[in-house]
C-alpha cells in the first residue's frame, strides 16, 4: 500500500484473534495500522478517522508526574502521531548546552578535548525559551551563557575531584581578552574586547535577577593530582538534539502499547496456580468460584512485559493465553534532564509539529 | 517544492527539505484519512540528504490542495492533543494532595 513502513521496528508479531473490531481488522503486527481510508469500503466498513471522531475519542490520563519524570496514557491516537511526538522530544526540542570551551590552563591528566566533551554533556538548568539561537551571530547576552571553572589542587595535598558544582555562572560574559587585544596598548580608552560582547549583565535581566543559572550538580568532570590545575571558560548556546545529543532535553522519551492479556478458555485449579506462578510480573490472579474450585483471572495486564513466559510449555498454553496489544493506547514516558519539566517538554514538542505543518502550508500557498 | 505535470494536477510529488520521518509519516497518516486520496506514501531518497519526497495521487482534486488540507487537519489534531494534555496535567496536579511548602 505504501512505501513508508521502513521505519517501524517490528518485534516478534503477536497475532491477534478477534478482539475489539472485526477479526480481519486486527491481523496486523505491532504498530502497523490500516493505511487507507477506503480500505474496507467494499465491505461496507468506514475506517477513516475524521477529525471530529478523533477529538471525541482522544483521551489523556496522567499516571505519574514529578519534576523530572512523567508517565501518561494517550488513548485514541495513531502510532504515526505518537511516534512524531517521541522523535521531536528526543531530537528537536531545544536546550542550552556547552558548545565552546576556552581553556586557559589544563595540567590535569584529562586531555583538553575530552574535558570539553565532558563539559558539553552536563545538563544546564535554564529555560531555553529565554534564549535565541546564536547561528553565526556574535555571542551576546541573549544567546550565550558563560561559565568559568578554576580549580587547583594543592602542591602537597590530597587528590581532589572536580565536580560540576565548580562551574560558576558569569553573568557579565567572558573575561578572557581576545588575542588581538593583548598586543594593543594597555591605556586604550575603550573597553577591552573579550570572546563575548554582552551589552548588559545577564543578572540585570528580570528573568535571572533572583534566579541564578546553574548546572546539574555532582557530576564528576575530572580528578586533579597535587599541583594540577584547570582554568577554563565554557560558553553554552542553544541547540537541538539532531545536531548533537548533548542538546537533547530528555534522558529518554518512549512509549509502549497497552498489553491486553486474554484467557481464551477457563484456566482452573492446578493450571491456574501454574499460570500464576509462571508470570514473573504477577499479571494473573486467582479467584475462588465456590465448591473449592479456583479460576485464573487477568488482574494486572498493564504490568505485562510481553515476555511470553506464560505461553511457554507446550501448545496447550498457547491455546489458553493470548497476548495482544491495544493499538491506539500508548503508555508514554518522558524523563527530562532538568532544563524544563516533562509536561512542558511535551507541549513544546506538539507545538513544534504544529510549526512544521504551518511551514508546509506556507510553502504551498 | 512540487513535482507534477502541467495538465494533471491530481498526481504530484512534493519534496520537503529539512524534514524526516517525523513530519512525513505524520502527514502520510493524515493524507490517508482523506477519502479523496487514492495513494500516498513517502520516501527518503538518501539518508544523508535532509529531504523527503511525498507522493500523492487523488481522485481528481489538485494534490497540492489535498496536502494543504492534510497539514491543516494534522495541525488541528495537534492543537487538540495539546489542550487535552494540558487539561489532564492540570487535573492531575489538582488531584494530588498539597505538598508541605518550605517556608523560610
Amino acid at each position: 500500500m505504501s512505501e513508508s513502513t521502513s521505519e517501524t521496528e517490528s518485534e516478534s508479531s503477536v497475532e491477534a484473534k478477534g478482539g475489539g473490531g472485526p477479526g480481519w481488522l486486527e491481523k496486523l503486527s505491532d504498530t502497523d495500522t490500516i493505511q487507507y481510508s477506503g480500505a474496507y469500503a467494499t465491505s461496507g466498513v468506514d475506517n477513516s478517522v475524521r477529525l471530529d471522531n478523533f477529538c471525541d475519542d482522544f483521551k489523556v490520563e496522567v499516571i505519574r508526574l514529578t519534576e523530572e519524570e512523567m508517565e501518561f496514557d494517550m488513548i485514541g491516537i495513531d502510532p504515526a502521531l505518537a511516534n512524531a511526538f517521541r522523535r521531536i522530544l528526543i531530537s528537536e526540542v531545544s536546550t542550552m548546552a556547552i558548545e565552546r570551551v576556552l581553556i586557559a590552563n589544563n595540567t590535569s591528566v584529562v586531555q583538553d578535548e575530552v574535558l570539553a566533551h565532558r563539559l558539553g554533556l552536563i545538563p544546564i538548568q535554564v529555560d531555553p525559551r529565554l534564549f535565541e539561537f546564536a547561528g553565526n551571530n556574535t555571542p551576546n547576552e541573549k544567546n550565550t551563557i558563560v561559565f568559568k571553572l578554576h580549580v587547583r589542587c594543592k602542591q602537597n595535598g590530597q587528590r581532589i575531584a572536580v565536580k560540576s558544582n565548580e562551574l560558576k555562572w558569569s553573568p557579565n560574559g567572558s573575561e578572557f581578552l581576545l588575542s588581538s587585544e593583548d598586543s594593543k596598548s594597555a591605556g586604550s580608552s575603550s573597553k577591552p574586547r573579550t570572546y563575548t560582547s554582552f551589552t548588559c549583565s545577564q543578572d540585570s535581566l528580570s528573568e535571572f535577577s533572583n534566579n541564578a543559572i546553574s548546572v546539574m550538580e555532582n557530576i564528576l568532570i575530572a580528578k586533579l593530582g597535587p599541583g594540577q590545575e584547570i582554568e577554563l571558560e565554557a560558553h553554552a548556546v542553544k541547540g537541538i538534539g539532531k545536531t548533537h545529543a548533548k542538546w537533547s532535553p530528555v534522558a529518554t522519551a518512549w512509549y509502549r502499547m497497552l498489553p491486553e492479556v486474554v484467557l481464551l478458555e477457563e484456566v482452573e485449579d492446578e493450571a491456574a496456580e501454574e499460570l500464576k506462578a509462571k508470570c514473573p510480573v504477577g499479571v494473573f490472579d486467582i479467584e475462588d468460584i465456590g465448591k473449592g474450585k479456583k479460576r485464573a483471572t487477568v488482574a494486572r495486564p498493564r504490568a505485562c512485559t510481553l515476555c511470553r513466559e506464560c505461553i511457554r510449555g507446550g501448545k496447550q498454553w498457547e491455546d489458553r493465553v493470548s497476548l495482544r496489544r491495544l493499538k491506539n493506547h500508548f503508555i508514554f514516558t518522558i524523563e527530562s534532564t532538568g532544563s524544563l519539566p516533562p509536561e512542558v517538554l511535551f507541549t513544546e514538542a506538539v507545538k513544534i509539529l504544529e510549526d512544521k505543518c504551518e511551514r508546509v502550508i506556507a510553502d504551498l500557498s | 517544492m512540487e513535482h507534477g505535470s502541467f495538465s494533471d494536477h491530481s498526481k504530484s510529488t512534493f519534496s520537503l527539505t529539512d524534514e524526516d520521518h517525523t513530519m512525513a509519516n505524520a502527514v502520510r497518516f493524515s493524507l490517508n484519512q482523506d477519502p479523496r486520496v487514492t495513494f500516498s506514501g513517502y520516501s527518503i531518497p538518501h539518508p544523508s540528504d535532509n529531504k523527503v519526497n511525498i507522493r500523492i495521487q487523488t481522485t481528481g482534486d489538485p494534490a497540492a490542495d489535498v496536502l494543504k488540507d492534510a497539514c491543516q487537519d494534522l495541525m488541528r489534531m495537534c492543537q487538540h492533543v495539546r489542550s487535552t494534555f494540558d487539561k489532564a496535567v492540570a487535573d492531575f496536579k489538582m488531584s494530588q494532595p498539597v505538598k508541605s511548602m518550605n517556608i523560610d
